[in-house]
């Protein structure tokens, strides 16, 4: 394992293997970052459920990260790329979850309130890129 | 692949997770504990997580379905260890492991197991 | 290298003494005593070196930011940390800075080799030094600004302490205005005690919380839960009456949590919920 991860990076995201490689790459970047335990357990967590849902919704793709800095604040950055069918109705997404009942949803909503920052950008038939953020 | 092992102490069954698993892993475990609860008729099943750093909602999952078919099959199952962060992100992913029961330790899991086993 | 530059940095060479000196009067006629005294004399010289340096790389107050100003700006921005962790004022911080301006131009006036480029040279000096001031300034004002959030933590960590009752019972009496990151802190120092501790039962005492409104009760939920996940049981209590109707009326849903009015009656169930019995002794 690397001793200190560039500011930016990415991981592919084939299998389930890579999704517990992803949580390992974000472990040592909020380490790095010295985010407090909480902070770095939410953003691991959040990592892992959006690196599953590249890899059972959108057929495999990458994690991108990106270390921020603004002024003195730092903050981390990850973008979770597939290529695959995209969402039709983000909206719906992002209501859906645990929240169904069903606990097949993508989580969206929960894997929001984990983070500072949530962007999701998406196309039918081109892919979706979820982009997370949390500030120090 | 690793297998999470599964002790047997008395009537009940014993499993620590100690390694960051693969989904394949949670699933196998899954399996091999309802395998293990018919086989040797347990009345109780400990899951220590303490080691884990992280539970998403694959584990927690995973969680909820070990306790629902061990219950099926008549054992009670109790979750112990989960920590402050762990539980503090489950909160907040809004992840109650709604019918899971918890205890804070090995000691006091056990207790509620040995308690259960009156019933 | 700019001819101003070029100058400058020989006279500052050549006249460094009378700099110094002039500078430590001016610097104390400004302060009148409010200034920090130790170390001058050290500072002022590794500002006249990093002033040099930058001067001889060809530095101008346009690019204070880069180049050649480097071990200035960190002399400078170590300096004012210091002076901000000690309590002293920013005018006389840059006041300081700024009493480097006099001397030079004694200085100037004292080599008088002729009228010509000597306002370039003066414009110089003071577009610097004021660079310098500005910098000192900036670099100041967040050191004051980590030491007020700093403390901020450390006032918020010591108005939740977490008390144990006594075996297996934590309290945390609550007291002031809940906002989100006191509610995070008191929520995290909590459960890491209910693990110290292997505490079966946390009291929560609101009886200090001015308002409860829809995001403190979420709050307060969200840590019943995580306690409740982690095996151990709550009591809120300290539940005034205008609270109980703020929650009735806001349509919050208390779902089962135990609740009490006051502490004592917290506490007296807490004995209960933990299999204790409390008796007088017979007189």
């Amino acid at each position: 394992m690397a001793t200190e991860l560039a500011l930016t990076g990415s991981a592919p995201i084939g299998d389930e293997r890579d999704i517990v490689q992803a949580r390992a790459v974000v472990r040592t970047l909020t380490a790095q970052l010295k985010f407090s335990l909480v902070e770095q357990t939410k953003m691991i967590t959040a990592a892992s459920e959006l690196a599953r849902n590249t890899m059972v919704y959108g057929g495999g793709g990458e994690m991108r990260w990106e270390i921020l800095a603004e002024g003195a604040r730092r903050g981390l950055r990850l973008h979770f790329e597939d290529h695959g069918p995209g969402i039709p109705d983000v909206e719906q997404a992002l209501v859906d979850g645990w929240t169904t009942g069903n606990g097949l949803g993508m989580g969206l909503s929960g894997t929001r309130r984990l983070v500072n920052e949530f962007e999701i950008r998406t196309q039918v038939g081109e892919g979706t890129c979820v982009s997370i953020t949390r500030w120090k | 692949m690793e297998r999470i092992p599964i002790l047997r102490m008395g009537r009940h069954l014993l499993v620590t997770i100690q390694i960051d698993m693969q989904d394949q892993t949670a699933l196998q475990l899954q399996e091999d504990l309802a395998t293990m609860v018919e086989k040797t008729g347990a009345h109780g099943v400990l899951i220590d997580v303490s080691a884990l750093e992280m539970v998403d909602s694959f584990i927690g999952r995973m969680l909820v379905s070990i306790s629902d078919i061990s219950r099926i099959l008549g054992a009670t199952t109790v979750v112990v260890g989960i920590r402050p962060a762990v539980a503090i992100t489950l909160v907040e992913l809004g992840l109650s492991l709604g019918g899971v029961k918890t205890a804070l330790n090995v000691e006091r899991g056990m207790a509620m197991l040995d308690a259960a086993r009156v019933a | 290298m700019r001819t101003e530059n070029q100058r400058l940095a020989d006279l500052l060479r050549a006249d460094h003494e009378n700099i110094l000196r002039g500078w430590t009067v001016e610097y104390h006629n400004y302060a009148e005593g409010r200034g920090l005294t130790q170390n001058v004399a050290a500072e002022q010289t590794a500002i006249l070196q990093g002033l040099e340096a930058g001067l001889r790389g060809d530095g101008d107050a346009g690019n204070f930011n880069t180049g050649p100003w480097g071990t200035l700006r960190d002399t400078l921005a170590h300096l004012s940390r210091n002076r901000a962790a000690q309590g002293e004022t920013a005018d006389v911080t840059s006041g300081f800075v700024l009493a480097l301006k006099r001397p030079i131009f004694d200085a100037l006036q004292r080599q008088a080799s002729g009228v010509e480029g000597q306002i370039d040279v003066i414009w110089t000096t003071s577009a610097i030094v004021d660079r310098m001031a500005q910098w000192t300034i900036s670099t100041y004002q967040k050191t004051r600004e980590e030491i007020i959030v700093r403390q901020q933590h450390e006032l918020m960590e010591l108005s939740t302490p977490v008390i144990k009752l006594w075996d297996g019972v934590l309290a945390v009496p609550v007291i002031g205005t809940l906002d989100s990151s006191r509610a995070q802190m008191v929520m995290e120092s909590l459960l890491e005690r209910l693990v110290e501790t292997g505490s079966e039962l946390a009291i929560i005492d609101i009886t200090g919380v001015p308002t409860v409104d829809t995001l403190v009760a979420q709050h307060l939920m969200k840590t019943v839960t995580a306690i409740r996940l982690m095996g151990a049981d709550s009591i809120i209590s300290g539940i005034r009456p205008q609270i109980a109707q703020t929650i009735v009326h806001l349509g919050i849903d208390l779902q089962g949590i135990v609740t009490k009015s006051t502490l004592a009656d917290a506490l007296a169930a807490a004995m209960r919920m933990t299999g204790h019995t409390v008796s007088r002794n017979g007189n």
